[in-house]
C-alpha cells in the first residue's frame, strides 16, 4: 500500500450509488459484510443491499448499557461500534484447525484446506482498523503464522467509515488510534447528507473507485467532511490516561484495586468476547464415538476462565481479582512488551457490554491513584 | 534467548508428526521414558532439537500435552520423553504399548544457554521430575566438557526411590561432573545427604561466583529460593537460568494460555533468565 | 487407549425427578447404539425391563431426595457403585421441587393429593450430594446428551471428562447473540451460569434462567445489584433465582439476601 500518495485523491459517492459499491465487490466474488440491525443491536453480518444497513438508527451507549435510537435525519453510519468486531470473521470464533484419523499405519494428522471466502468489509472504524493491525501483529508477525487468519486476512478488502460522533464509551483519542482513520483501508468514507467522501488508501482502492459513478469533490463538501470527523473527536468525553503505563500497572500487582475490581467482576468473559484485540484461544479434541476420527477444534477462550491457567498441580489464576488483574495488565501493559503496541483501541466496548458497567478507564485511574477507590476518574 | 530451534513455521503449526513408541523405559513410580521414532524417514532426518525444549504430544481424542525432551541431542534418531503421570494425557501415555502411535508437534521453545556458560563453572540445580529436561543440558555439557570449567548436579528427591537416572550418574561423574543428590525423607539404607536442595548450593564452594551460571528446573517456589541462594554467594542474576512451568495449549505463542507477564513461556521460554521474571515469581495468582 | 476388556457396568438411577435426563440419554438416536456398546447396561428401568444387580462401575443418579425411602436408597446404591455421577438439576441442586423449601410441604400436599395421609415425604428436596459422597456432577435440565456422551466415553477412556465449567456469557457471544441484559435491560442469569446448553434462551431472545446452576467463583451480588440499579425490581428477580437451581448455594443465598431486602 501507498497511503501517503494515494489518500491525497479525495471523491464524492452520491449515496446512490452505494449500491453499486456493494454490487461491484459482490460480483467480484466478495462476500460483503456490514452494519446491520439485529437483535436490538447494529451487528455485523452479511449484506447484498444498502436497505440492510442501519439507516436512520443510531446507538446510546453507557457502562454496561445499550440501546437502539431512531435519528432524527437519514445518516446510513450514524452510530459508533456495537457488540460485535471484524474479528469474528478473521479469527472465528470456531475453526478446525487438525483433524486425525486411525489407520493400519496408526494416526495419521491432517489440516484443513485454507478458507477461501473473501470478505469486503463494510464500515470499518479507525478504532477498529487499530485492532486489526493489532492482530495483524499478534497472529502473523512472530515465528509462527496463525493459517486460518492469515489466509482470511490477506484476501480482505476493507471500506473504512470515518466516525462523525463519538459515544461517551468511547476513548479512542487518549488510544490514538481515532477516529478518523488514518491507515489500513482500501477505501475510507465520510459521510455527507446526500453522498460520501471518499478516500482510496490503496491501489485495489483506487481500482474500486475508478469503477464507480463519482464526482470530483467540492471545497464545501471537503470542509463539512472535516467538520463532521472534528465533532467525532470533540464530543469524545472519556480519557485514559496512557502516561507509564505499563510500568504504572506491572509495578501496582499488589495494589487493593484488584481486590476491589475483582468482587465486581462476574468473571463472565464478556469483555474479552466483545474486545477486537482479544486473541486467546483453546483447541480441543472432537471424537466421533469410534475413537477412530478426531477433529480438532479451536475456540475462543478466554483469559477470565478458571481453567485457562490450569496445569496439573493448581489453577495459577485462581480467584476473579487475580485473572481480571492478569485480562488488564495483559490488555495495557505487556502488550507492549509482546507486540509493541497496547492491546487496547479505546472502542469501549468492553465498557458497555460488561454486564455490570466495569470502566476499565476507571480502573487505570484508580490504581494511578494510588488507590482510593472512590476516585471516579474515568471521564475528565 | 540462547538459541532457537523451531517447528518449521513454513509449514502449518498445526500438523503434527505421527510418532511410534519404540521403546518404553519405566523410571520411577508413575514415571516412565517414552522412545519414540518417526513414522516417516523424512520427518526423522529434518527433526533436530535444543537442550530444554520441548514438543507437544498428541494422543487423538484425549489431548496434547507439552513434555520437555530428555534424550541427547547429538545422538541423532534418539527421541526420548520422561513423562509423570499428572493428568488426561499423561494417564493415557501410561497405559499406552510398543508400537503406538500417536501425534507429535515441535521442537518448541528455548534452550539452556550453553553458549553462555562457556568457560565458566556451571551448576544444575534441580528436583524429581525436573532433571528430564535438564538431561539434555547435561549431555551437552559433558560432551563438550573441556570448553567449561567444573559441572556439578545437585539434585533433590522427596525420598530415594524418587531419584531418575540412577544408573547412569556413575558415568556423568566419571565423565566429568560431580553428581550430588539429596532426599527429603531417607530410607533404612540411605547414606547419602537429607534437606532440601537449596542446602547444597549453600554448602558448595563456589570459586568464581562471577564466572557461574546456574541451571535450574523445578517448582517456582524451589527455583526462587535457588536463585536467592546463588545471588547470595555473588552469582550474578544474570547467569541464573530457570525452566517455568505454565498452561501450554498451543506451542506457538497464539493462544494466550501460559502468560506470565510480557513471557509467553511456550516461546520465549520454557528456558528464561532469571532476572528477567524476577519481579513476578513471588506475586500470588500471577 | 486400550480399553479395558471389560465393560463397565453401568446403573441408571431415578429419585424425584421429571425423567426428562434419563430421556435425554434414550434421545442421542445417533449415538445411544454406540453408548450401548461401550458400557453393560445393567439397570436402566426407563430403558430396559431387564434389572441387574450391582456392584456398579457407574451410577448416574437422577433426581433429588424428598423422601425417607429416597433418603435410604440412596445410601444402598452409593455402597454399590465405584463411580457415581448425578445427572440434571435435581440430582446436583434439588430441582424444581426444591421451591418447597421455601413453603410449606404439606400445603402443598393437601393441595395435589386426593389423599394426603398415604404420602410420606420430607420437608425438603435437596441435593444427592448433601446425602453420599458425589464423584462427579452433569448439570443442567435437562443435561445436554452430548455432554452425558463424553462423560461416558472419558469413563470408559479412563480420563477425566471434559465438560467445561465457564459460564454461559462465552457460549452466546460466541454465538454471536447480543447481550440481552445490556442491550434491553432484561435480566439474564447468563453471567452466573454454567455453560452446558449452548446459550439456546439468550439465542430465541430469552434471558438464561439458570439450568445449569451455579458456574464456580461467582459473584451473584454484583449482578443482582447492578440489575436493580438498572431498575430490576428485587421481586422480579427472586423467582429468577429460584428456579430448577433455587437450591444450589450461590444462588439461594443470593434470592435469600434479595427477598430480606423487600
Amino acid at each position: 500500500m501507498n497511503e501517503q500518495q494515494l489518500s491525497e485523491s479525495e471523491v464524492f459517492l452520491p449515496k446512490s450509488e452505494l449500491q453499486s459499491l456493494i454490487d461491484l465487490l459482490r460480483n467480484d466474488g466478495m462476500t460483503v459484510v456490514g452494519p446491520t440491525i439485529d437483535q436490538q443491536a447494529i451487528v455485523y453480518d452479511e449484506i447484498t443491499s444498502v436497505d440492510e444497513l442501519p439507516r436512520g438508527w443510531t446507538d446510546r451507549q453507557e457502562p454496561g448499557k445499550y440501546r437502539l435510537e431512531q435519528r432524527d435525519d437519514d445518516a446510513t453510519f450514524g452510530f459508533v461500534v456495537g457488540p460485535h468486531s471484524w474479528k469474528k470473521y478473521l479469527f472465528p470464533p470456531l475453526t478446525t484447525v487438525s483433524t486425525a484419523e486411525k489407520t493400519d499405519q496408526g494416526w495419521q494428522m491432517q489440516t484443513p484446506e485454507p478458507d477461501s471466502t473473501r470478505y469486503a468489509f463494510l464500515g470499518v472504524r479507525a478504532c477498529e482498523l487499530a485492532a486489526i493491525a493489532v492482530q495483524d501483529r499478534v497472529f502473523t508477525g512472530g515465528p509462527y503464522i496463525d493459517p486460518v487468519y492469515s489466509n482470511r486476512r490477506k484476501n480482505a478488502f476493507i471500506i473504512a467509515v470515518n466516525c462523525t460522533e463519538a459515544a461517551p464509551t468511547c476513548f479512542c483519542s487518549s488510544m490514538n488510534t481515532g477516529p478518523e482513520c488514518r491507515s489500513g483501508f482500501d477505501l475510507a468514507l465520510t459521510e455527507l447528507d446526500d453522498g460520501f467522501v471518499v478516500q482510496a488508501g490503496s491501489e485495489a482502492g483506487e481500482t474500486l473507485i475508478a469503477r464507480l459513478n463519482t464526482s470530483e469533490i467540492t471545497t464545501s463538501q471537503s470542509e463539512t467532511a472535516g467538520q463532521a470527523r472534528q465533532q467525532a473527536v470533540d464530543q469524545q468525553s472519556r480519557h485514559m490516561n496512557t502516561d507509564g503505563i505499563r510500568d504504572l500497572l506491572l509495578g501496582s500487582l499488589k495494589h487493593p484495586r484488584w481486590e476491589e475490581v475483582g468482587n465486581r467482576c462476574l468473571g463472565c468473559t464478556n469483555c474479552t468476547m466483545v474486545c477486537p484485540t482479544c486473541f486467546c484461544s483453546s483447541v480441543e479434541d472432537v471424537t466421533a464415538l469410534s475413537g477412530e476420527s478426531v477433529e480438532r477444534k479451536r475456540h475462543w477462550d478466554s483469559c477470565f476462565n478458571l481453567s485457562f491457567s490450569y496445569i496439573s498441580h493448581g489453577t495459577t489464576r485462581d480467584t476473579i481479582s487475580h485473572r481480571y488483574r492478569q485480562w488488564l495488565t495483559h490488555k495495557l501493559a505487556s502488550w507492549h512488551d509482546q507486540f509493541d503496541t497496547s492491546g487496547c483501541v479505546g472502542c469501549g466496548r468492553c465498557i458497555t457490554w460488561c454486564p455490570v458497567g466495569i470502566d476499565l478507564t476507571e480502573e487505570v485511574a484508580a490504581i494511578r491513584g494510588n488507590g482510593d477507590s472512590s476516585q471516579s476518574g474515568g471521564q475528565s | 534467548m540462547s538459541g532457537t530451534c523451531l517447528a518449521s513455521p513454513s509449514i502449518d503449526p498445526w500438523l503434527a508428526h505421527t510418532v511410534r513408541i519404540a521403546s518404553i523405559t519405566d523410571e520411577v513410580e508413575d514415571v516412565a521414558t517414552y522412545h519414540l521414532e518417526f513414522s516417516d524417514p523424512e520427518s526423522a532426518k529434518s527433526y533436530s532439537f535444543l537442550p530444554g525444549q520441548f514438543n507437544m504430544l498428541y494422543l487423538p481424542g484425549v489431548g496434547e500435552a507439552a513434555i520437555s525432551i530428555s534424550s541427547d541431542p547429538a545422538q541423532e534418531g534418539t527421541l526420548d520423553h520422561t513423562v509423570r503421570i499428572a493428568g488426561n494425557v499423561t494417564g493415557a501415555l501410561a497405559r499406552a504399548a510398543v508400537g503406538d502411535t500417536f501425534g507429535l508437534r515441535g521442537p518448541f521453545g528455548s534452550s539452556w544457554p550453553i553458549e553462555a556458560c562457556l568457560g565458566g563453572d556451571v551448576i544444575l540445580v534441580t528436583g524429581g521430575i525436573g532433571l528430564a529436561p535438564l538431561r539434555p543440558a547435561i549431555y551437552e555439557l559433558l560432551n563438550r566438557k573441556s570448553e567449561f570449567g567444573t559441572l556439578s548436579l545437585l539434585y533433590g528427591a522427596r525420598h530415594p526411590f524418587g531419584l531418575l537416572y540412577p544408573s547412569e550418574y556413575a558415568d556423568w561423574e566419571q565423565r566429568g561432573m560431580s553428581v550430588n543428590t539429596t532426599v527429603d525423607r531417607a530410607s533404612p539404607a540411605w547414606q547419602g545427604n537429607v534437606g532440601v536442595v537449596t542446602q547444597l548450593l549453600d554448602r558448595m564452594p563456589l570459586p568464581n561466583p562471577e564466572e557461574t551460571t546456574v541451571l535450574c528446573c523445578g517448582p517456582e517456589v524451589m527455583m526462587w529460593y535457588t536463585a536467592r541462594s546463588a545471588i547470595g554467594r555473588g552469582i550474578p542474576a544474570d547467569r541464573i537460568w530457570v525452566s517455568l512451568e505454565r498452561n501450554m495449549n498451543c506451542a506457538i505463542g497464539l493462544c494466550g494460555h501460559c502468560q506470565f507477564g510480557p513471557t509467553f513461556v511456550c516461546k520465549d521460554g520454557p528456558v528464561i533468565r532469571y532476572d528477567h521474571v524476577s519481579s513476578f515469581l513471588r506475586v500470588e495468582g500471577f | 487407549m486400550s480399553n479395558a476388556a471389560r465393560k463397565p457396568k453401568l446403573g441408571v438411577f431415578k429419585f424425584a425427578s421429571c425423567d426428562g435426563c434419563q430421556l435425554s440419554l434414550l434421545d442421542a438416536e445417533d449415538q445411544l447404539l454406540d453408548v450401548v456398546g461401550l458400557v453393560d447396561i445393567a439397570y436402566f428401568l426407563e430403558a430396559t425391563s431387564k434389572i441387574g444387580s450391582g456392584p456398579y462401575d457407574v451410577a448416574l443418579v437422577e433426581g433429588s431426595i424428598t423422601t425417607p425411602h429416597d433418603e435410604e436408597r440412596i445410601q444402598e446404591i452409593r455402597q454399590q457403585s465405584k463411580f457415581l455421577m448425578t445427572i440434571g438439576a435435581c440430582a446436583t441442586a434439588g430441582g424444581i421441587q426444591a421451591l418447597r423449601n421455601w413453603a410449606d410441604k404439606d400445603e402443598f400436599v393437601r393441595a395435589v393429593y386426593a389423599s394426603p395421609e398415604y404420602i410420606s415425604s420430607l420437608e425438603t428436596s435437596t441435593a444427592i450430594a448433601d446425602h453420599v459422597t458425589v464423584d462427579f456432577e452433569l448439570r443442567g435440565c435437562p443435561i445436554n446428551q452430548y455432554q452425558l456422551i463424553e462423560v461416558i466415553q472419558a469413563l470408559v477412556g479412563g480420563h477425566k471428562p471434559r465438560t467445561r465449567t465457564h459460564c454461559v456469557c462465552m457460549d452466546c457471544k460466541q454465538r454471536g447473540n447480543v447481550c440481552i441484559t445490556v442491550a434491553t435491560g432484561e435480566p439474564c442469569l447468563g453471567p452466573l451460569t454454567q455453560s452446558g446448553c449452548g446459550a439456546i434462551c439468550p439465542t430465541y431472545d430469552r434471558g438464561c434462567y439458570g439450568c445449569y446452576g451455579p458456574a464456580k467463583q461467582i459473584h451473584a451480588q454484583s449482578l443482582t445489584d447492578h440489575l436493580i440499579r438498572q431498575g430490576s425490581a428485587p421481586p422480579q428477580l427472586v423467582p429468577l433465582l429460584r428456579n430448577f437451581n433455587s437450591n444450589a448455594e450461590p444462588f439461594r443465598n443470593e434470592s435469600n439476601r434479595i427477598e430480606s431486602m423487600t
